[in-house]
């Protein structure tokens, strides 16, 4: 007996909105990067649950999966070091802080 | 090429290179004083050569031949409605004989001027003007019709304005500048008018056409003008006179004359006596038969009776001037206007050979004796006060010598002198033909006597009566020379005119020249020499008398017993007020400054201060202050309604939609970004949801 697709769909869900609601409420910018994650691991259940339910024999899925993570990792790593840059020049990370994108 | 062809060219070609050597100077060779009198007096020396050999070419012919067969080209020109204006030369025996004395004279004065102009500043333009000057006279000379004479005889007006004015830091130079151009003025005026009169009558201004056509002539002398009792022969010929009386300084028009003596000498005795003043006389004798169509029924035309009484008048008015002025070229200022005043009575009573003969003589002696005061002029240092001169024979012998030769042909010393000739031409026609003028010139003559005698003893002759006078010296040859050769015209070129019946000279003169060869010369311009009066002793004796009792008494008063220094003249005693009242000049300068110049100077004071200050301004002004009123309400309007109620009124209004909008939604948190961003989304899936997804 096989848990039901939806289960792992429900479950990526509120992954996904768990990841969201980090992005936009925390304050922290390494807390928002960790919402980031989140909402792309949520991206990675789905599609591996879709695999799984839907063209079992070929390995594209996995494949996709692995990508995803090593594009998440090169993401990060861009991530945190902006946060490093603004850190030194701001000395914060404070989100409300850096209003830096309006004219 | 036959010689005919050849003296029309060369005739045309006289006026030349005067003009060419103005222009030159004018526009390269300003610089250089040297080049400039050099391209002048060439250029001079090249019309003096072409106008002589057209001269004793024709002379050659003889005057009947020359009537008949005239040297004349003529080019259209001003093409008018149905006629052209014609442009062209034409010689007959009165222009031969003037082209000869105005190149020679005119080339004595060009070469004097080298001496008395050396060191001026404006050396160069001096030559320029008087280049100018010579073209003026030389066209004049050989206009072929009276349009072509009237724009050389305004050529020289201007000269002469330019020259009296030469040395324009003086005060008097240029007063005396302008009056002469306004005094001239008045007669060219009413000049041109008679000219352009005759030409509506006659439709041409050809002299050919006019003067030597007698049906021209006799339709003009019936025809009544718009003056009544006037014919328009008599009206044309009274209103060219008008020209002659201004340009040859005739009462009332006389008063230019003496003041021109500003100018430099060379020019006094170029313009103001030998040619320009001429140009008036010379005018008249060439028009003279015109002026006298119709004599045969008459004493005299108008035109005629206009000159005798004019002549007549300026003849003696002058010559009492002249005797009591002590300013060595004003005497000979006022010996001009007295002698051309012989010229123009003598065409009053008719005698227009005569007339062209003293013209001839009176060139030769007056420009001789003007040259001569400039002499005496540099020599003494530029004096000019006869009453500080005196000595000066010993020290300036030529300039002497030559001075008395001119001033004995200009008393009509008996025989010997050109003067007497002509001036007894004219007395004996005198005689013959109106006492009354005869007894006037006469007494005319003897005051010339006296007033040259005195200016010769004064300046000559006694001790100095200044250093000036005491370091004078002799002037350089340039300046002597042309003395020299004057001297010996104003001597002998009487002869060419001596009248046949003269006792034993007559004979002389027939073996010479065939008789009285300027009579008969002249005499054919208009055709046949007329009869010349016989000979009469009574005037001769009487002109001789006048003159040699003038010479006496002149010598008695101031050779005998000569001046002391500081020593006044002995006629103030004798003559007292009437004295006063010479030296005065009759005061017609202050007459005409109170009733011609003050008035003209109040009305343009009135036209200036009322006029136009008072109400051409002042409507202008008037607009300007209203246009300055409405700009000011313009711009009131402007700024505070268009510009700050509407344009830039509705530009703020956006403006601050704009910022309110900014400051409210554009906080630079990306947070805030991703929310709007985040909603829009969940709106727009909901749409795509509740719209389109619904349908499966």
């Amino acid at each position: 007996m096989m848990i039901p697709l939806s289960w792992y769909l429900i479950l990526a869900a509120a992954l996904f909105c768990i990841g969201t609601y980090g992005v936009l409420a925390r304050r922290n910018a390494i807390a928002i990067l960790m919402g980031v994650e989140l909402m792309l691991n949520a991206v990675i259940l789905n599609l591996l649950a879709f695999w799984r339910y839907g063209e079992p024999t070929t390995a594209v899925g996995q494949a996709f999966a692995a990508f995803v993570y090593a594009v998440a990792a090169a993401e990060v790593a861009v991530g945190l070091a902006l946060v490093v840059v603004i850190y030194r020049s701001r000395r914060t990370t404070d989100m409300d802080q850096i209003t830096l994108l309006k004219w | 090429m036959d010689l005919r062809q050849l003296l029309e060219l060369l005739t045309v070609l006289i006026p030349l290179p005067p003009f060419l050597a103005f222009a030159l100077i004018v526009l390269f060779f300003n610089r250089w004083k040297r080049l400039s009198h050099s391209v002048a007096i060439g250029a001079m020396a090249l019309s003096f050569l072409m106008a002589q050999f057209v001269f004793w070419t024709v002379v050659g012919w003889g005057g009947e031949a020359l009537y008949e067969h005239p040297i004349a080209v003529s080019i259209p020109w001003l093409p008018s409605a149905d006629v052209a204006l014609e442009m062209g030369v034409f010689v007959d025996p009165l222009t031969a004989v003037t082209l000869f004395f105005v190149s020679i004279t005119c080339l004595a004065i060009f070469i004097y001027s080298v001496g008395y102009m050396h060191g001026d500043p404006r050396y160069s333009r001096f030559f320029a003007y008087i280049s100018l000057f010579a073209t003026g006279m030389l066209g004049l000379t050989v206009s072929d019709n009276l349009l072509m004479l009237f724009i050389f005889w305004e050529i020289m007006g201007l000269c002469s304005y330019l020259l009296i004015g030469f040395w324009f830091e003086k005060p008097s130079a240029y007063r005396a500048a302008i009056k002469a151009f306004l005094t001239t003025r008045i007669g060219d005026v009413i000049m041109l008018i008679g000219i352009a009169y005759l030409y509506t009558q006659t439709g041409t201004l050809s002299f050919d056409a006019i003067l030597r056509n007698e049906e021209v002539l006799h339709e003009l002398a019936i025809t009544p003008s718009v003056i009544p009792t006037l014919s328009v022969a008599a009206a044309v010929g009274l209103l060219i006179f008008a020209g002659t009386v201004g340009k040859s300084a005739q009462f009332p028009l006389h008063v230019w004359l003496p003041d021109a003596m500003e100018g430099p000498t060379p020019v006094s005795a170029m313009i103001h006596a030998a040619t320009m003043v001429s140009a008036g006389v010379y005018l008249v004798v060439r028009m003279f038969p015109l002026l006298s169509v119709g004599l045969e029924h008459a004493a005299g035309t108008p035109p005629m009776v206009a000159m005798a009484v004019i002549g007549t008048f300026s003849a003696v008015f002058a010559a009492t001037i002249a005797v009591a002025q002590n300013d060595i070229k004003r005497v000979l200022a006022y010996s001009t206007i007295s002698q051309l005043a012989y010229m123009v009575a003598a065409l009053g009573i008719g005698a227009y050979i005569a007339a062209a003969f003293h013209l001839v003589t009176h060139a030769f002696f007056k420009a001789l004796l003007f040259l001569g005061s400039g002499s005496v002029i540099i020599g003494s240092h530029h004096e000019q006060d006869m009453m500080k001169m005196g000595g000066l024979a010993k020290r300036m012998p030529v300039t002497f010598w030559t001075f008395l030769i001119g001033g004995l042909a200009l008393s009509g010393f008996p025989i010997i002198t050109a003067g007497f000739w002509s001036k007894d031409e004219i007395l004996a026609h005198a005689w013959a033909h109106n006492p009354t003028v005869f007894w006037a010139l006469a007494a005319g003559a003897l005051l010339t006597a006296f007033y040259t005698m005195r200016q010769i003893c004064l300046t000559f002759l006694g001790e100095p009566r200044s250093h000036h006078a005491e370091h004078a010296h002799e002037t350089p040859w340039v300046m002597t020379g042309p003395l020299v050769v004057l001297a010996l015209f104003a001597l002998f070129f009487g002869f060419v005119g001596i009248p046949e019946d003269f006792p034993v000279l007559g004979e002389v003169g027939k073996g010479l020249f065939h008789g009285n060869w300027f009579h008969h010369f002249v005499g054919a311009t208009i055709g046949k020499a007329p009869k010349a009066p016989p000979f009469d002793p009574v005037p001769v004796s009487l002109s001789v008398g006048a003159a040699l009792l003038g010479l006496l008494v002149g010598w008695l008063v101031y050779g005998r017993r000569p001046l002391a220094e500081g020593q006044t003249d002995p006629l103030v005693r004798w003559l007292g007020p009437v004295h006063t009242i010479l030296r005065n000049k009759y005061y017609i300068d202050e007459f005409y400054h109170l009733v011609f110049v003050r008035p003209t100077i109040w009305l343009a004071k009135v036209a200036y201060e009322w006029i136009d200050l008072g109400l051409i301004d002042g409507i202008l002004h008037g607009l300007a202050r209203l246009s300055e009123v409405w700009g000011i309400v313009s711009r009131w309007v402007h700024r505070y309604i268009i510009d700050g109620g509407m344009v830039d009124g509705s530009a703020k209004l956006v403006g601050a939609i704009g910022r309110e909008f900014r400051q409210a939604l554009q906080t630079g948190q990306v947070q805030h970004y991703l929310i709007s961003v985040l909603f829009f989304l969940c709106t727009f899936a909901l749409l795509y949801l509740l719209y389109l997804g619904v349908t499966p």
